[in-house]
């Protein structure tokens, strides 16, 4: 057992009132720049919908991901070795910017400067890439609500895979309307099949997070991570020639702070704890046959933060005490493995991936009232669930590679939960029959309330900050004065190359911000 | 070891010119990594933090400030704004609110991406960064100048040059800005003003500017200076038919409702036209939040909305007939808790906190009987008691006697009655039904039907009282919802089944397509709940719903529902008006700042859409008469008038503003009664008699009577609210417009109102826009200040979504030239007074108010009966049968002294808000203390208010909900007029005071105010109405009561004395309007955007790219196919009065016949010339035109009152249609 521990997210989809505001706020911090206009490390996705870049999930034409060999072992799809050799310089399986979208922007300055002429002054679109006149045809979130469903919406991959294989049709017919929304970030895979394609070693782990990173100088921008990852969560910054993504907001997590997208989510449907798993399985939980194994293959990899051989091996594998009492408090954890709420996103791309989600519960009893029963009663809520507007299996397709118990497992807890909670909001008796029968007490249907309902800021985030665990490299600052570390600003002269003044291009003075751990760098 | 500098940003070049060996050089590395490596671990890493410096330095800033956002949106919400280098870099929220409680969800955090996206305006090439003015203006009078020397001379010469004036009204929104120094734009802003004054008179110059609440110091500093120039203020409120006229009828009240953390404690939610995560984003948790706790939710909405992804049930009626909806729901209610069983829950609130027991008198008519007027106690003979004919009647239960229980207006204001102004019943028991009294007769009335023509004639119980045949409101109410009880006579339906009869579920099916059993369902459950839960039933209602001609209708069937179920006044219950609702938390500061109340009253405050109906000339092309709006069984007051004639009519009678007032300069007629020696007010009231003045409403094309100067600040009025917006461009403008609509014929045109033959083009001097980004309406404007934005100023914000106060707080000056809001006013007055030195001097006004809210006036006009001073029925007596005449003096050059210092009036009469008035001498001492005084000048020794900081904390000083020495003092005064014990409701807080430096540090949580109706008190959750239904405090209405019956005369001519159904109109054109080949006519919705709030964000370039980009028009699949459009095609919208171009966005979410554009996406981006005229395409609203209901113009009638955003004709937009067609897809700009 070699114990890890990572930062991972749950976003509860049944919260999600598709705001896009985390979208909006991490492109402030992160991508509005040149090279990287059409980049959103987060988008937010109307589903059914072709998402963002468009059919991203179609892996016969991305080649992201996994695929399992014959002998049961994983290869990347996009290719083995040496035919991805051959394709360095023309890689056939990356979208154009066309199935991002080719960004735009207007000729603002018109409204002030225009001459005196005939008509009022607008401003034209103009291609941000080009700077000619351009007229924009898709967008990041062109099918947002809906927009253009019977064009676009009937192309998205997963409808298409119920019409075809399991011969399920989605209307898109106003009475059966449905829609829900889907955030996304980089999901900081256990098994990430970007880092595996990078030829240049650019790409990596942080071994102490988790947290999936390029390094900006090694990258040689050959863009195989963009097709390896089958999320499209690697971005190749045009300008710079080298591929970016999603940080998870590593200088605000290092410091205790959630990602940007976490915090300013406005449906505080986020949340952010540390996992513990055992990396020495990782492969194996991957390789699994079946694809309706990965989900429990995932969730077994995952060690219980509760257990003394966990901790003692944690310990010993040097994960920080503060981690580990962030783990036992983890709401992720909770989420993912207590309550059996939150699910992987594809598992069957195989990447293990380490951002999950609550599947969305509503409208669910319409459906079962409109036939004039009772449809808050906990038979029929039940019942409804299979009479969902958003079809089960359309969920299943999603987290579970199309294994319908554990999405009508998660639902069924939501709506036990509603139907025990009324109970109480309206002071009459719980009927304790509810918890039991999807397999949970009351107290733990109080518990998922307080994290789902209540969701304190204090529990939906916690994480450790990323030096505190190591005290004994600061034993020496903490005996003199802090900037006289060896190399310190307050050395003053001697080896030291740091200008107070200027630090150069970004780079910070070495004694000012010591090594995790205490290894060397 | 991992280099800790290695940030990418001088890597760019080192890649391009070595990209190739570098590739080479890796090409080894990566094929001797080793085999099979599946398990990646082996790239593991440590020491990532030094990894990527890049994004750790671009994390890295100088300071974060917290802010907000000054737009019109209810959010409020606490943004931290990062400064990096000196440069605002982006916002993110703040997440430190004070709790709402253990046991609750919290605040935190509030935002969207609207707001997210904000500091792209900072430094966006849209960014207006210098003062501009329009050329050929500029020229002309830059050339008038060097011959005049005197800019109002020179100003004076070039408005009374026709051509001149031609040649640059003309140029209007053609482009041709200059840039000009910030003195010459104030000297011409301030010439301008001066010379309208002179010439015309103080209110014939307009200020616009919404939503104090948004930045309440950025609003009151320009309100101030029109104050005290004598200016009006335009009302927004009803203007934006965001004012749910159902409120001031019902209630009394103008708007207040539960904070988001309220819907939480509800156990039933209907969301009813209010797209709560689009328009609520903040808010919106708490909706999806609530339902864990087992909250049911229902939406009822015409399309597939955002929030219809939370709903348990979604009802989806066609747009416009929520009202039949909700009156079938009442049906079930009365029906099946009322009639066929009583739920004492609901029968003890309706006695008490209704008007359903009170006794209404009934007149013979064809027959049969119409309800009339509410006995008084006056009709009982009364002659003791004060203000009999304001006091209403019930009959005692216990004696079957007609009783006067305390709580109607006439206690409200005479000191005999001190003390009995409350609805404590002693031991009286209201009956509800006369059916209970064995000595009732059965007669039948005639109640009014809209759905087809016809009359309904339905029995109720009557009985005699002060000589007349009465009945009480609740027995009407059972007639006019059809519930049959005993052997009443007339016509009722048979069941809930009977389509043909109002207003069973299965008529309004017929009406709304939503299912008859699903409506009887979803009511009982609605009420059960109630029950269950003692009034946690709670309806959202918005836009979808209050944007319609007949909203006032429309939402008072959803508040019967609510009031006969008892949920008002609970916390989790109630109405939940979303759409806005701005609220200014520290009421009574805001409003004495901006009135310039410390320095002189009244102020003119005027009706925004009566004023933009008369003044953009919308009157000339509106052939609609009141006759097709009146009731089958009006009694014809209104017949053969137009909206002008009713307009000139509620202007006369005192009832509604109206500014301009007369046809002569107010200054002027001021000296003319002083040169013959005659009071003021008799000199005109003696001139109206004889016919020798008029009011300028009944001729407001005559160019006297046109508004001359128009300031606009934090609002882009023509690219956003303007209904009518292609009548603004060419009548108000002078500009070319793609108005293509006729005006009315002579058998339509307005009988008291003038027509003069040609409709004048170009009413303005001058328009003025002060803004930090380039609209329709700085496109139009004469003069563009650049104002600074919400992270460049320091002010309040406060809504009501929240109960707290907050602040805006500069990130960084204001860069280039731009200027606060309140420096470019304090920059304006300044040269203002100096011209006025010599141009205007001192003179005396005479200011024409109506009848007011909450004063003794709301008492001048008893039974609702209009009795016309011109027609001879009554003197005209100012204050009484016609507005209140009030003589002030204007110190035109002492304005910029007084406009920067407290006045004197706030010492000698204190500040009053909703007829309280408060003491703040303490407050006065404590803010010459703190702001210190001004030592020289006009406003020597007055505290200051020089800096928007100070005025922030006068603001903040003057307010109950802010100072709880002045929210206890002011129930202090309550409990005198009510009698019962209300100031331990803020006795907890009455040390407590909040100051700017509070709103600073965190959002301040406010104190319990008689300002507002509900409490906030031990921390509980704010909620309307709940002091009243806690404590016995009167509603401000002639009962004291909610009311189901309205009995003013106008209101039984449009046939909505009692909730009724009322179809949207327009309905007709659905097949009217001309078109040759593909083409579909269709209703046209303009709901609020996702993507922008109005027309801001709109053209900000994070909100453009997550949309699509421009305008686009939402279209059902089979109304794009009828004009075979596909997703994104170019289409055109035309009707009578514009063209909009926009792209289709075809999608299975809406429903066939209707098309939504959102809202205000203006055309200032990517909107191409249409082919219809070959002008440039409109904006949203170019498609609209103003349509006045008659009933939002009564006044002196207790809660039909004017007040100031509380009551007036609103500017709805909702009952339009379009035809759409398919364009060529070759655009050009």
């Amino acid at each position: 057992m070699r114990v890890l521990a990572q930062l991972a997210m749950v976003m509860n989809l049944d919260k999600c009132i598709g705001c896009h505001t985390c979208s909006v706020t991490c492109k402030q911090a992160w991508t509005n720049r040149a090279g990287t206009e059409y980049a959103w490390f987060n988008n937010v996705e109307t589903r059914p919908g072709q998402g963002y870049p468009r059919r991203y999930e179609d892996q016969e034409r991305w080649k992201g991901g996994w695929e399992r060999t014959s002998k049961g072992r994983l290869r990347l799809r996009a290719g083995g070795r040496l035919s991805k050799l051959g394709k360095l310089f023309a890689n056939p399986d990356l979208p154009e910017i066309s199935d991002y979208y080719e960004p735009w922007t207007y000729d603002y300055t018109t409204l002030i400067e225009a001459p005196l002429g005939d008509d009022v002054p607008t401003a034209a679109p103009r291609s941000a890439i080009t700077g000619e006149p351009t007229q924009p045809t898709w967008g990041p979130n062109w099918d947002d609500d809906l927009g253009g469903s019977t064009e676009h919406g009937v192309k998205d991959p997963i409808a298409e895979k119920l019409r075809e294989e399991l011969g399920i049709r989605i209307k898109f017919e106003f009475e059966q309307s449905f829609m829900f929304y889907l955030p996304r970030i980089c999901e900081h895979c256990l098994n990430p099949s970007c880092v595996a394609s990078c030829p240049s070693g650019a790409m990596y782990k942080r071994e102490e997070d988790g947290i999936v990173l390029v390094d900006q100088d090694q990258c040689r921008g050959w863009r195989m991570c963009v097709t390896g990852c089958p999320y499209k969560k690697v971005y190749f910054n045009h300008k710079t020639g080298k591929a970016e993504k999603c940080t998870f907001c590593y200088p605000r997590v290092e410091a205790g702070q959630p990602t940007v997208c976490s915090e300013t989510c406005v449906g505080r449907l986020r949340y952010i704890g540390v996992l513990l798993y055992d990396a020495d399985k990782v492969t194996e939980a991957a390789s699994v046959a079946d694809e309706h194994d990965l989900y429990p293959a995932q969730l077994d990899l995952l060690l219980d933060p509760r257990d003394p051989a966990v901790i003692r091996a944690a310990e010993a594998a040097g994960v920080p005490h503060d981690w580990l009492t962030a783990a036992r408090r983890s709401p992720v954890y909770r989420l993912i493995h207590d309550y059996r709420l939150a699910l992987p996103l594809h598992p069957e791309y195989r990447t293990m991936p380490m951002v999950w989600y609550i599947p969305p519960l509503s409208p669910v009893v319409d459906a079962v009232s409109g036939s004039g029963h009772d449809g808050e009663h906990r038979d029929n809520l039940f019942g409804a669930i299979d009479a969902l507007r958003i079809p089960v299996e359309y969920l299943a397709e999603l987290f579970t590679a199309g294994d319908t118990a554990p999405v009508r497992r998660s639902l069924r807890r939501l709506a036990a939960m509603r139907s025990y909670m009324r109970a109480v909001n309206l002071g009459q008796e719980t009927d304790e029959d509810i918890p039991a029968s999807v397999g949970v007490t009351g107290e733990q249907i109080f518990a998922m309330h307080r994290l789902l309902a209540l969701a304190k800021y204090d529990e939906r985030y916690v994480i450790p900050t990323a030096g505190v665990g190591q005290a004994h490299d600061l034993e020496a600052i903490a005996t003199r004065c802090s900037l006289d570390v060896d190399g310190g600003p307050g050395m003053g002269g001697g080896e030291s190359t740091v200008d107070l003044v200027s630090w150069a291009d970004g780079g910070r003075p070495d004694a000012l911000f010591p090594t995790l751990r205490g290894q060397d760098r | 070891m991992r280099s800790p500098r290695k940030a990418n940003g001088n890597s760019a070049n080192s890649h391009a010119e070595g990209a190739a060996t570098s590739a080479l050089l890796r090409l080894g590395r990566y094929l001797t990594r080793t085999e099979g490596s599946a398990d990646l671990h082996s790239v593991h890493l440590t020491g990532g933090r030094e990894g990527d410096a890049f994004y750790r330095d671009r994390w890295s800033h100088d300071k974060v400030v917290p802010s907000t956002h000054g737009v019109n949106c209810t959010g409020s919400c606490r943004w931290n704004v990062y400064v990096s280098d000196g440069i605002i870099t982006w916002e993110s929220q703040d997440p430190d609110y004070p709790s709402v409680g253990p046991d609750k969800p919290e605040y935190e955090p509030r935002g969207c991406p609207r707001g997210a996206s904000f500091s792209w305006y900072s430094y966006s090439p849209t960014r207006v960064r210098f003062p501009y003015a329009r050329g050929v203006l500029v020229e002309m009078y830059r050339e008038a100048l060097r011959q005049h020397g005197d800019p109002v001379v020179a100003w004076a010469s070039v408005m009374d040059d026709p051509m001149k004036r031609l040649s640059y009204q003309r140029a209007r929104g053609k482009g041709g800005l200059v840039r000009v120094s910030w003195d010459e734009a104030a000297e011409i802003a301030a010439a301008a003003h001066v010379h309208a004054i002179s010439r015309y008179g103080p209110d014939r110059v307009a200020g616009f500017s919404p939503i104090p609440a948004m930045s309440m110091v950025s609003h009151a500093i320009g309100s101030r200076f029109m104050a005290l120039i004598g200016a009006p203020m335009l009302s927004f409120y009803d203007w934006y038919a965001d004012l749910p006229v159902a409120s001031p009828q019902v209630f009394g009240d103008q708007t207040d409702v539960p904070e988001s953390a309220d819907w939480w404690d509800a156990a039933y939610l209907m969301m009813w036209g209010s797209n709560v995560p689009v328009t609520r984003t903040p808010d919106a948790h708490w909706m999806a939040e609530a339902r864990y706790r087992g909250q049911k939710v229902v939406v009822v909405s015409p399309d597939y909305a955002d929030n219809t992804k939370f709903a348990d049930e979604w009802l989806a009626p066609h747009p416009g007939t929520d009202a039949a909806l909700a009156m079938a729901m009442g049906h079930v209610i009365l029906t099946e808790f009322f009639a066929e069983r009583q739920v004492p829950f609901f029968t003890d609130y309706v006695r008490r906190f209704t008007d359903l027991p009170f006794l209404v008198t009934l007149t013979e008519r064809d027959g049969a009987y119409v309800p009339s007027k509410f006995l008084t106690a006056a009709d009982l003979g009364d002659t003791e008691a004060a203000e009999p004919a304001w006091k209403t009647v019930l009959v005692d239960e216990r004696t079957g006697e007609p009783v006067v229980p305390n709580g109607s207006v006439g206690f409200r204001w005479n000191e005999h009655d001190q003390g009995r102004w409350n609805l404590d019943l002693g031991d009286v028991v209201p009956r509800l039904s006369l059916l209970d009294d064995p000595g009732h007769r059965a007669v039948e009335v005639l109640l009014p039907r809209f759905d087809v023509d016809g009359v309904l004639r339905r029995g109720v119980p009557a009985v005699e009282a002060g000589g007349r045949l009465v009945t009480t409101v609740l027995d009407l109410l059972m007639a006019q919802y059809g519930v049959r009880r005993g052997d009443l006579p007339g016509r009722w339906p048979s069941g809930y089944d009977d389509p043909a009869e109002p207003c069973t579920p299965a008529w309004q099916q017929e009406i709304t397509s939503v299912p008859a059993e699903r409506v009887a369902r979803i009511a009982r459950e609605f009420a059960e709940t109630a029950e269950a839960s003692r009034g946690r039933c709670m309806i959202l209602m918005g836009a979808g719903t209050n944007h319609w001609f007949h909203s006032d209708t429309i939402y008072r069937s959803f508040l019967a529902l609510l009031t006969m179920t008892g949920c008002q006044g609970r916390n989790g219950g109630g109405w939940a008006h979303y759409v806005g609702q701005e609220k200014v938390r520290p009421l009574t500061g805001h409003a004495t700042l901006a009135g310039a109340m410390d320095w002189v009253r009244p102020a003119r405050q005027m009706i925004g859409t009566a004023y933009w109906y008369l003044h953009t000339d919308q009157w000339r092309y509106d052939a609609l008469r009141n006759d097709e709006l009146t009731s089958p069984l009006a009694p014809g007051a209104l017949a053969g008038t137009s909206a002008a004639d009713t307009l000139a009519q509620s202007a006369r009678l005192g009832w509604m503003p109206s500014f301009p007032t007369f046809d002569r300069n107010p200054l002027d007629l001021v000296d003319e009664a002083e040169e013959a020696g005659i009071d003021p007010a008799h000199h005109v009231t003696a001139k109206l008699r004889e016919g020798t003045l008029g009011f300028a409403a009944e001729d407001p094309d005559e160019p006297r009577n046109w508004p001359r100067v128009l300031t606009v600040w934090r609002s882009n009025l023509l690219g956003s609210s303007a209904k009518g917006h292609e009548y603004f461009l060419r009548h108000l403008l002078g500009t070319d417009a793609n108005l293509r609509g006729e005006e009315a014929p002579p058998e339509a045109r307005p009988r008291s109102v003038k027509w003069q033959d040609t409709a004048p083009v170009g009413k303005l001097d001058l328009l003025l826009a002060i803004d930090y980004r380039m609209t329709s309406t700085t496109l139009f404007a004469d003069l563009v200040l650049p104002a600074a934005t919400w992270y460049e100023k320091h002010d309040l914000s406060s809504t009501d979504m929240h109960p707290f106060i907050h602040s805006f707080n500069a990130a960084v000056d204001p860069p280039w030239q731009t200027r606060t809001d309140f420096e470019a006013f304090h920059t304006i007055a300044k040269r203002f007074s100096e011209l006025s030195e010599r141009h205007l001097g001192v003179r005396k006004d005479l200011v024409a108010t109506p009848m007011t809210h909450d004063t003794p006036g709301e008492t001048a006009q008893p039974g609702g009966v209009v009795r016309d001073w011109r027609d001879g029925d009554v003197e005209p007596i100012p204050g009484v049968t016609m507005p209140r005449l009030t003589v002030v003096e204007r110190d035109y050059p002492a304005v910029a002294a007084k406009l920067a210092t407290l006045g004197p009036l706030l010492e000698k009469l204190g500040a009053t808000s909703k007829g309280i008035t408060y003491d703040v001498g303490e407050e006065l001492n404590w803010l010459r203390a703190k702001n210190g005084v001004a030592t020289t000048g006009a406003a020597q020794g007055h505290a200051l208010i020089d800096t928007d900081i100070k005025a922030a904390d006068a603001v903040l000083a003057l307010s109950g909900t802010t100072n709880g020495r002045l929210a206890t003092q002011g129930f202090r005064e309550l409990e005198r007029r009510v009698g019962t014990e209300l100031a331990h409701l803020s006795a907890e807080h009455e040390g407590k005071r909040i100051s700017f430096a509070d709103t600073r540090s965190r959002p301040a949580p406010v104190i319990t105010s008689p300002e507002w109706s509900g409490s906030e008190s031990g921390g509980r959750r704010y909620s309307a109405f709940v002091i009243n239904v806690e404590h016995g405090k009167p509603w401000h209405t002639l009962t004291g009561r909610q009311h189901f019956f309205l009995d003013h005369d106008w209101m039984h001519e449009l046939g909505e004395a009692l909730p009724v159904y009322r179809p949207p109109l327009g309905a007709h054109h659905l097949s009217g309007e001309p078109g040759n080949g593909a083409e579909v006519t269709v209703r046209y919705l303009t709901p609020h955007s996702k993507w922008s709030i109005h027309s801001t964000y709109q053209d900000n370039l994070h909100m453009l790219t997550l949309s699509r980009g421009g305008q686009g028009i939402w279209m059902s699949p089979s109304d794009a196919e009828a004009i075979g459009a596909k997703d994104n095609d170019w289409i055109e919208a035309v009707n009578r009065n514009g063209v909009v171009v926009a792209r289709a966005i075809v999608s299975h979410r809406m429903p066939a016949g209707t098309v939504f554009l959102y809202h205000a996406q203006d055309r200032a981006v990517n909107v191409p010339r249409s082919e219809t005229t070959g002008k440039r395409g409109g904006t949203h609203n170019s498609l609209t035109r103003l349509l006045v209901k008659p009933t939002h113009l009564i006044g002196g009638y207790a809660q039909l009152s004017f007040g100031f955003n509380y009551l007036g004709p609103t500017g709805n937009q909702r009952d339009e249609v379009t035809v759409i067609r398919r364009r060529s897809q070759e655009v050009r700009y």
